[in-house]
């Protein structure tokens, strides 16, 4: 039982990665339904930024506290890579807005497989070590051990949905998300700026991206192939809670969470977990394409 | 018997009633028009008829045989071809591939005939391509038999349309608003053409149009639908008279 | 949009017109030949392509005819993805994960069946075998994707065939009898210039036929506008079907020959990364193109060689090419065009209008009306 609920802690921390990874693709799928596939590699980068942030702050500012270190390094890493993704959309998505989607879907490919060639060329294959911001401790509460570190994650990676979940339900520019999404064409004789919405889009996802970027560097190495694999479970539990939903991105990351935590319990090797993952991806998209929380299109004639 | 007969088709596109009790019994050669204001259900009836969707509940027998739970292009095959209210063409490809795609159901012979251009195919082959091409001919479109679809005029697209239809040897036709978007003077050799291919290859023929002139000019059936109901059916004489159909135009065109 | 298509073209117009210079004389030339003397340009030009394949090691250094090889292989490839992504109009990521199927199974048999058979002599006789084998089992792994495209397309079509690719990976990863993660190997060196040049010319031609016949066309209407084609007849799952199995059967036989000259496999071999490139390819040379793909595979494989210098570096092109390649001309050099000598006889202009001269003969004048006749 304890060891059960040890699992569970562990898929939930997993989990709140993805989800926060998986809100980017869902949300630019949303509004100008384009398959992101370079997010996973913005994410990469949002850790490298702060690689670099955290590692010059915390030898140039002794002595500054582990909280202001990684709050400082947080808003650095949400702001640079949302400026890049609002750069990528711009030059290389925007072209292509009206183009077939394919163009876009194959430009969004190159965009990641770009990022991830470019940082392996510059900053070399070796994995890095984000600063250390918290000393970790650990808690037993009833045989159950988990860490400070772990509790961040979960607990700022639940913060960071509901705050997003209230902005797009709640507020104007979250209403005009909905309003591109709901028709690219109309809404800006509604006098909705759909250019500033999609570039908003795009900031937002990267900089939650760069939330997940920061929390997982607490606990992993980073290192340039690094948003492929993540990007891609990411991904999948975009598509699981149905891509274009919110809240399904939110429910898919911790399902995805789960996979990958239980996998190993019930299979031999953990290196399984990728044929699990993708099987499911596979399923799903053969008898439910548009996921748990998705809708059906239908077409017309 | 009938050549199609359609009992209580009914269609819900979620909550919204598009069609509903849809009843039609068609004899072989008939021309019927079917009218009705924007949103009316028309289009819906051929693309229930077609099998692009699956009627929620009713009846369509072709000849005796169902054709709800079939697949478009299984339908088709049976002899029921159509247009499109917006011209569906394949653009890219040129005036004479799209009308030898549409004797797709008449050509037998199997992939490796193809790949290895076995006597089968080189057979069926030819004789698709001249056939397609009597019929380019017959609709006076050969001259443009090389065109790439998209760069022909629109009438001559909705012309190229219909043969591609043709192309499929229907029994019945399904026209979708063949007028749209024409001039008068083309509206006019429309409905000649419209007559001409019915006598000449034998069609029965269903017609969706909004141009008055053309259905009441060449219909011999009217049925009119609003909001997925037939509210009149009957001669364009006794349809042009009836009450409930001036109520249900009352504001959009008139009836000439 | 367009006025950053005509920059492009624009630069492009003195290539443009070079090549026209330098290939219109010899086109006229050609064409004022009698008929009899061009019926065997083709089989003498093939012929001759074969001799010097053949010829290759005393001509070209090692490194070079390596090269040609993977020129050969590239151009089987990216000709069986147009297949579908540039005719058929659906988008496949996953083309490595049907290579992979056909380098496996092909070098399995080479390996150990065929040995095991007491037939370790006959191995490089039955080469063509084992390659035709791996294609056929990839063909057959064609269906997976080929069933999920008749309910699904687009996007999601594109994250099924991707999905696949992971999912052959991480199986190839897991089988250990295969050598798990650490890869496969003891292939002997059975690929060469002149098995690589027959099985391109192959792939080409049947490729060809299938585009033109009334099969090719209904996966070409499939492209052009999916619900249409199933209203004039097209049975659009056979069609489906034929298209990914024998694009993947081509890919599986492409893999066949990568394993026999790299003598190595592993699975990382046959990633995203793989297919990417081969995307890349296509989409370079020309959607719904074979000259195209024969044109892209040659351009992106020969140009990422010269970019050998740059050691990493080289890796940022490929990509930065893609994007580059869909902001500005998203239907590559060749897009929907055909070099005429790819194009059936029975298929060319000329052809078709004395078609029409030869069914006006034959018609009875007929009674048309003043609108069906111009
Ligand atoms: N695929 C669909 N999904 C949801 N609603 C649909 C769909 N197709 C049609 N409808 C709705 O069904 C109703 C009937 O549509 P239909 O296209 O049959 O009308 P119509 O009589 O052909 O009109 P028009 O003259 O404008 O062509 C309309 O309210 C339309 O919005
Ligand atoms: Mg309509």
């Amino acid at each position: 039982m304890q060891g059960f609920i040890q699992q569970v802690l562990n898929a939930l921390q997993v989990g709140s990665v993805y989800a926060l990874i998986a809100l980017g693709y869902t949300m630019v799928y949303g509004i100008i339904r384009l398959i992101n596939f370079a997010h996973g590699d913005i994410f990469m980068v949002s850790t490298y930024v702060a690689f670099f942030v955290g590692t010059a702050l915390a030898s140039y500012l002794l002595g500054l506290s582990g909280l202001l270190l990684f709050v400082l390094t947080l808003i650095a890493s949400m702001f640079a890579t949302s400026l890049l993704a609002v750069l990528i959309e711009r030059f290389a998505y925007k072209p292509l807005r009206y183009a077939p989607r394919v163009s876009a879907v194959i430009t969004a490919l190159g965009v990641g497989l770009f990022l991830e060639n470019f940082t392996l060329a510059t900053i070399g294959p070796d994995p890095r070590f984000l600063p250390r911001f918290f000393t970790v401790q650990t808690y037993t509460v009833g045989g159950v051990a988990f860490s400070n570190i772990q509790m961040i994650i979960i607990v700022v990676s639940a913060l960071v949905m509901l705050v997003l979940d209230t902005v797009v339900r709640r507020t104007m520019v979250g209403m005009a998300m909905r309003a591109v999404s709901w028709d690219k064409f109309t809404a800006p004789l509604m006098g909705v700026p759909v250019d500033r919405i999609i570039s908003i889009t795009f900031a937002i996802g990267a900089s939650i991206a760069a939330v997940g970027g920061c929390l997982y560097g607490m606990v992993y190495t980073i290192d340039p192939y690094m948003g492929i694999r993540i990007g891609w479970w990411a991904f999948i539990s975009a598509v699981v809670g149905g891509i274009g939903n919110i809240r399904g991105a939110m429910l898919g990351g911790y399902i995805l969470g789960f996979v990958e935590i239980f996998t190993p319990v019930i299979l031999p090797a953990s290196s399984y977990r990728d044929f699990v993952a993708f099987s499911i991806l596979l399923m799903l998209l053969i008898f439910r394409p548009y996921g748990i929380l998705g809708r059906p299109v239908a077409q017309k004639v | 018997m009938p050549l199609l007969q359609i009992r209580g088709l009914t269609h819900y596109f979620g909550g919204l009633r598009a069609v509903h009790n849809f009843n039609l019994d068609l004899e072989p050669g008939e021309l019927v028009g079917i009218i009705g204001p924007n949103g009316a259900g028309k289009t819906t009836v051929f693309n229930l008829i077609t099998g692009v969707y699956r009627p929620t509940a009713g009846e369509i027998l072709f000849n005796g045989h169902s054709l709800v739970g079939k697949r478009p292009d299984q339908i088709i095959a049976m002899g029921i071809a159509r247009t499109f209210q917006t011209i569906r063409l394949f653009k890219d490809l040129s005036v004479l591939d799209n009308v030898r795609i549409a004797h797709f159901a008449q050509t037998s012979y199997g992939v490796m005939d193809a790949l290895f251009r076995l006597p089968r195919y080189r057979r069926e082959e030819a004789e698709i391509r001249e056939r397609a091409m009597e019929l380019l001919d017959l609709m006076g479109l050969a001259d443009q038999a090389n065109w790439v679809a998209s760069s022909l005029p629109y009438g001559l697209q909705r012309r190229l349309e219909i043969a591609r239809a043709l192309a499929t040897e229907p029994r019945l036709l399904l026209l979708d608003e063949p007028a749209a978007g024409m001039n008068p003077g083309e509206i006019t050799e429309l409905m000649d053409l419209i007559q001409w291919i019915r006598r000449q290859f034998n069609l029965t023929i269903i017609l969706i149009e909004h141009q008055m002139r053309v259905v009441m000019g060449i219909c011999e059936r009217i049925k009119v639908m609003d909001f997925g109901e037939t509210i009149a059916e009957g001669t364009p004489t006794e349809v042009q008279n009836n009450p409930r159909v001036i109520e249900a135009y009352l504001g959009e065109e008139a009836i000439v | 949009m367009k006025e950053r298509r005509s920059v492009v073209d624009n630069a492009l117009r003195p290539v443009r017109a070079l090549y026209v210079a330098a290939v219109r004389p010899i086109q006229e030339a050609y064409n004022a030949l009698p008929a009899s003397v061009r019926r065997w340009t083709m089989p003498a030009v093939l012929l001759l392509g074969f001799l010097l394949s053949l010829a290759a090691p005393s001509l070209i250094n090692l490194y070079w005819q390596q090269v040609l090889i993977y020129v050969g292989i590239n151009i089987i490839l990216a000709a069986s993805l147009n297949l579908i992504n540039g005719y058929m109009g659906e988008f496949s990521v996953g083309h490595a994960g049907f290579m992979a199927v056909g380098a496996y199974v092909a070098s399995i048999m080479t390996v150990w069946v065929f040995p095991r058979m007491g037939l370790k002599e006959a191995v490089p006789y039955l080469f063509p075998l084992a390659l035709t084998i791996g294609g056929l089992a990839a063909g057959l792994t064609g269906l997976v994707v080929a069933i999920p495209s008749f309910r699904t397309r687009g996007d999601y079509l594109a994250i099924v065939t991707l999905a696949w690719n992971m999912i052959v990976k991480s199986v190839l990863e897991n089988l250990d009898v295969v050598g798990g993660p650490r890869g496969f190997m003891g292939m002997q060196k059975l690929t060469n210039l002149p098995w690589v040049f027959v099985w391109v010319v192959v792939t080409i031609y049947l490729l060809r036929n299938l585009i033109y016949s009334n099969l090719g066309r209904g996966i070409l209407s499939i492209r052009e506008d999916e619900i249409a084609s199933s209203l004039v007849s097209v049975d659009t799952r056979r069609v489906k079907i034929v298209a990914f199995v024998i694009s993947s059967f081509f890919a599986g036989v492409a893999g066949g020959l990568f394993a026999h000259i790299i003598q190595f496999i592993d699975p990382r071999t046959f990633s995203i990364l793989k297919s990417t490139d081969v995307l890349v390819m296509v989409y370079l040379g020309g959607i719904g193109s074979l000259g195209g793909s024969i044109l892209g595979a040659s351009i992106y494989t020969i140009l990422m060689e010269l970019l050998r210098p740059l050691q990493v570096w080289r890796w940022v092109v490929g990509p930065l090419l893609l994007v580059l390649l869909m902001i500005f001309r998203p239907r590559g050099i060749m897009g929907l065009r055909e070099w005429g000598f790819l194009i059936p006889k029975e298929e060319r202009p000329a052809f078709v209008d004395a078609l029409r001269e030869q069914v006006r003969q034959k018609r009875e004048p007929a009674a048309v009306p003043a609108g069906a006749s111009e």
